[in-house]
């Protein structure tokens, strides 16, 4: 199976990256969550049911549909906050990109972990910008408001291809599909990570993990 | 090729076709109100969510959806549409978007009606609540109030995108594919609003003085772009060629089977509820005599009404976005908290002078608290009090009365334009000069910013030429400059030249190399710096 790959750019002023990129990805898990899974006896199950909820943003003329889940606002908005930082003191050129990917988990036999398998991979593409009067930012507010529509709209376009979603699961195998770790919904499974560019245009791969490491070592 | 289709299939999927049209005018309309939507996840299968959605229904859009429809589908060639129009308090009207349901031949027979069709149904919803805030008409309906109602109609049969004007651009929702066809949601919006910007509502200055008779009959223009909302093509019979889908009170109860996992069990229960849709439109037909019945619930100005929300769903949406909508003195007020200068109400009777004009705007119901109970599941005793107030020729009278001194206060109240100015980051916002277009320059007072073009962008001074402008407690004849003068020259202060450098064209490295001469030329002068600091000791 290959993994479906989909690429978006936005520029941005520095004190827009957090909204922005929010905004792309709950757009996006919006599409790729449900309900939790009730399973019951004979192989059936219900689903609850997911809400949505209306989030303006405070630097950007956009607002923007999310699900209702506290607890997914606040995984995305930690990620999204260290790759704003990241941004912030890598003092290159302001480029960077985040990934959120979907996956599925295979089981593998002992001594072997489980492997992961993508089937679908978001890039967002960063590239701050500064601006220094007070009219320029307030057109780049809208500006960026138009891009960000764009952007939802190609989201959408995508989504409603209907390509390739895992099969639904059966009690044993939610969790190899499904995130049921949420209390209220139930993404599929998901990993984020970020890489930021530095100043020479080389890539220089930052994972989660990583910085988590160096700011345990320091 | 319905043949293929088993009769349990097939009804299931006129269920779900049903279900679905009245969900997307649903989530349409109330992206269209002005406000925030929030509604609550739930864990568990609440039993009343279609496609696994938490979408409200308001009552009186799913009764208009419901008369569209008329027990039809959306079928090839018969579409169903949502118009989105805007409406000035002048009475100018213009079409915003068309949303179109439609269906086409192309069809999917392989496809799973009771699991694949659901879901992808679920996700076109969910494409939808993303899409409908991005169209321009969003940003204008967020800013509804003084100036502009949005507006909405529903309509069934042929798209009619000619009120959009030229170069309309149109957005793909999605697609799901059925047995019996493609199912395609999709928006022609107008991009032209050149002669409607919402700079242009920001910046005109509200109309002081036409008031009472503000909304006053005006003949129904023939070039309006509002229809009846039962507008049919000709020779279009009812619910004859397509079988008319049961309007029963149905919840959708599903339940998926993983066994094998691509296979799916759907049960569909009826639930005991009652419904509002009933008892509202019996509320209507009360008042309603002699008044194009379906013009005024066709031009409905939204709103959302709490206690009407939420047929048979125990968690509601987040109080605080539907509370907004019993901050009015008027329960059927169908403006937000901010917009004051409602739409007014259509009286119960018609022959009243004063509003028979107002055939277009929403009444609504009758303008009496019983009406607005009506709205709730507890029908039976609402009936009774709707039929009393429509009895009582008191209560319209004092709404009527009502909404004018509501129309008084909505244009002396303090603009929003005025506001804006006062929260632009501009040094002396408050003295800025305001739009000296308007004739009426009061030569003590102009300080006084009367909600004038205040704009919405930063530099407003730029677009306007000062005459005269005599601040409050200044002479002339003691400085050489006087306060006002002072307060020109120095609201707009040159920017600073070390933010107007050009950061990439000085690197670290140049100013390091720059400070040893700089230090000598101060070496140099340092007795003068020595004097300096002297003197001031």
């Amino acid at each position: 199976m290959n993994c479906r790959s989909e690429v978006l750019e936005v520029s941005v002023e520095g004190r827009q990256v957090e909204e922005a990129m929010l905004a792309v990805l709950h757009t996006v898990l919006l599409h790729r969550s449900t309900g939790k899974f009730h399973y019951k006896k004979e192989g059936t199950y219900s689903i609850g049911t997911v809400g949505t909820q209306d989030i303006d943003c405070d630097f950007i003329d956009f607002t923007y549909v999310r699900v209702s889940s506290e607890e997914l606002d606040r995984a995305l908005r930690k990620v999204v906050g260290e790759f704003r930082d990241a941004l912030r003191n890598s003092g290159g050129d302001g480029l960077g990109q985040m990934s959120l990917e979907f996956y599925q988990k295979k089981k593998s036999r002992w001594p072997f972990s489980d492997e992961c398998i993508p089937w679908e991979v978001w890039t967002v593409k960063v590239h701050v910008v500064a601006l220094a009067t007070e009219q320029e930012r307030q057109i780049c507010r809208e500006k960026v408001g138009e891009k960000l529509c764009e952007k939802i709209i190609n989201i959408v376009e995508v989504m409603n291809r209907h390509e390739y979603l895992p099969k639904m699961p059966t009690q044993s195998e939610v969790d190899n599909v499904f995130d049921t770790g949420l209390r209220d919904v139930q993404p599929y499974l998901y990993k984020i990570s970020f890489q930021i560019t530095d100043a020479l245009g080389s890539s220089v791969t930052t994972t989660m993990r990583r910085l988590i490491k160096d700011t345990l070592a320091l | 090729m319905e043949t293929d289709l088993n009769s349990q299939d097939r009804k299931d999927l006129d269920k779900f076709i049903k279900f679905f049209a009245l969900k997307t005018v649903q989530v349409i309309v109330q992206a269209r109100l002005g406000e925030k939507i929030c509604t609550r996840s739930s864990s568990s299968p609440t039993g009343s969510d279609w496609f696994n959605l938490a979408i409200k229904d308001i009552p009186e859009v799913t009764h208009e959806a419901k008369k569209a429809l008329a027990g039809q589908l959306p079928a090839i060639g018969r579409s169903m549409c949502v118009e989105i129009s805007l409406k000035t308090s002048e009475g100018d009207s213009m079409e915003l978007e068309i949303w179109c349901l439609e269906m086409n031949e192309k069809c999917d027979k392989e496809i799973k009606v009771s699991y694949a069709v659901y879901n992808r149904l679920s996700l076109l919803l969910k494409s939808l609540l993303a899409i409908t805030r991005v169209t321009p008409a969003y940003r204008l309906s967020r800013k509804q109030g003084h100036e502009y109602v949005i507006l909405y109609r529903i309509y069934f049969g042929e798209v009619q995108l000619n009120g959009l004007g030229e170069g309309f651009q149109t957005v793909r929702v999605g697609t799901v594919g059925t047995p019996v066809g493609t199912i395609t949601l999709s928006c022609a919006y107008r991009i032209n609003l050149a002669f409607m910007s919402t700079r242009h509502f920001e910046r005109t200055p509200p109309i002081m003085g036409i008031i009472i008779d503000h909304f006053v009959d005006r003949p129904y223009p023939s070039s309006s772009p509002m229809h009846p909302c039962n507008y049919r093509t000709a020779g279009e019979d009812t619910g004859v060629t397509y079988p008319s889908v049961e309007d029963s009170q149905e919840v959708c109860t599903t339940s998926f089977s993983t066994s094998p996992p691509s296979q799916c069990v759907f049960t569909v229960t009826k639930a005991h509820f009652q419904t509002p849709t009933p008892v509202v439109t019996d509320t209507l037909r009360v008042p309603m005599a002699g008044l194009a019945f379906s013009h005024q619930l066709s031009s409905s100005r939204l709103s959302c009404q709490p206690a009407a929300l939420g047929v048979g769903s125990a968690d509601l949406a987040c109080p605080a976005v539907f509370a907004a909508g019993l901050n009015t003195t008027h329960p059927y007020q169908l403006m937000v908290p901010g917009k004051e200068g409602g739409v007014p109400l259509a009286p119960n009777q018609p022959a009243h002078g004063a509003q028979a004009g107002d055939q277009e705007r929403l009444a609504t119901y009758t303008p009496s608290d019983g009406a607005h109970c009506a709205a709730t599941p507890s029908s039976s005793e609402d009936t009774e009090a709707v039929s009393n107030s429509s009895e009582g020729r008191a209560s319209p009278h004092d709404v009527l009365e009502t909404i004018f001194v509501r129309k008084v206060g909505a244009f002396v109240n303090k603009p929003i334009n005025q506001v804006t100015l006062t929260s632009l980051d501009i040094p002396f916002a408050m003295f800025a000069p305001k739009n000296l277009e308007l004739e009426d320059v009061d030569p003590m007072g102009s300080l006084h910013s009367d909600g004038s073009s205040g704009g919405s962008s930063g530099n407003t001074q730029d677009d306007f030429v000062m005459i005269d402008f005599k601040p409050a407690f200044s002479k002339d004849d003691i400085l050489p400059m006087d306060l006002g003068t002072f307060y020109r020259e120095f609201q707009n202060p040159p920017q600073l030249s070390s933010l107007s450098i050009d950061i990439g064209a000085q690197s670290m490295a140049e100013d390091l190399d720059s400070l040893p001469e700089k230090l000598a030329v101060h070496e140099k002068n340092v007795r003068e710096f020595d004097a300096f600091v002297e003197t001031l000791q």
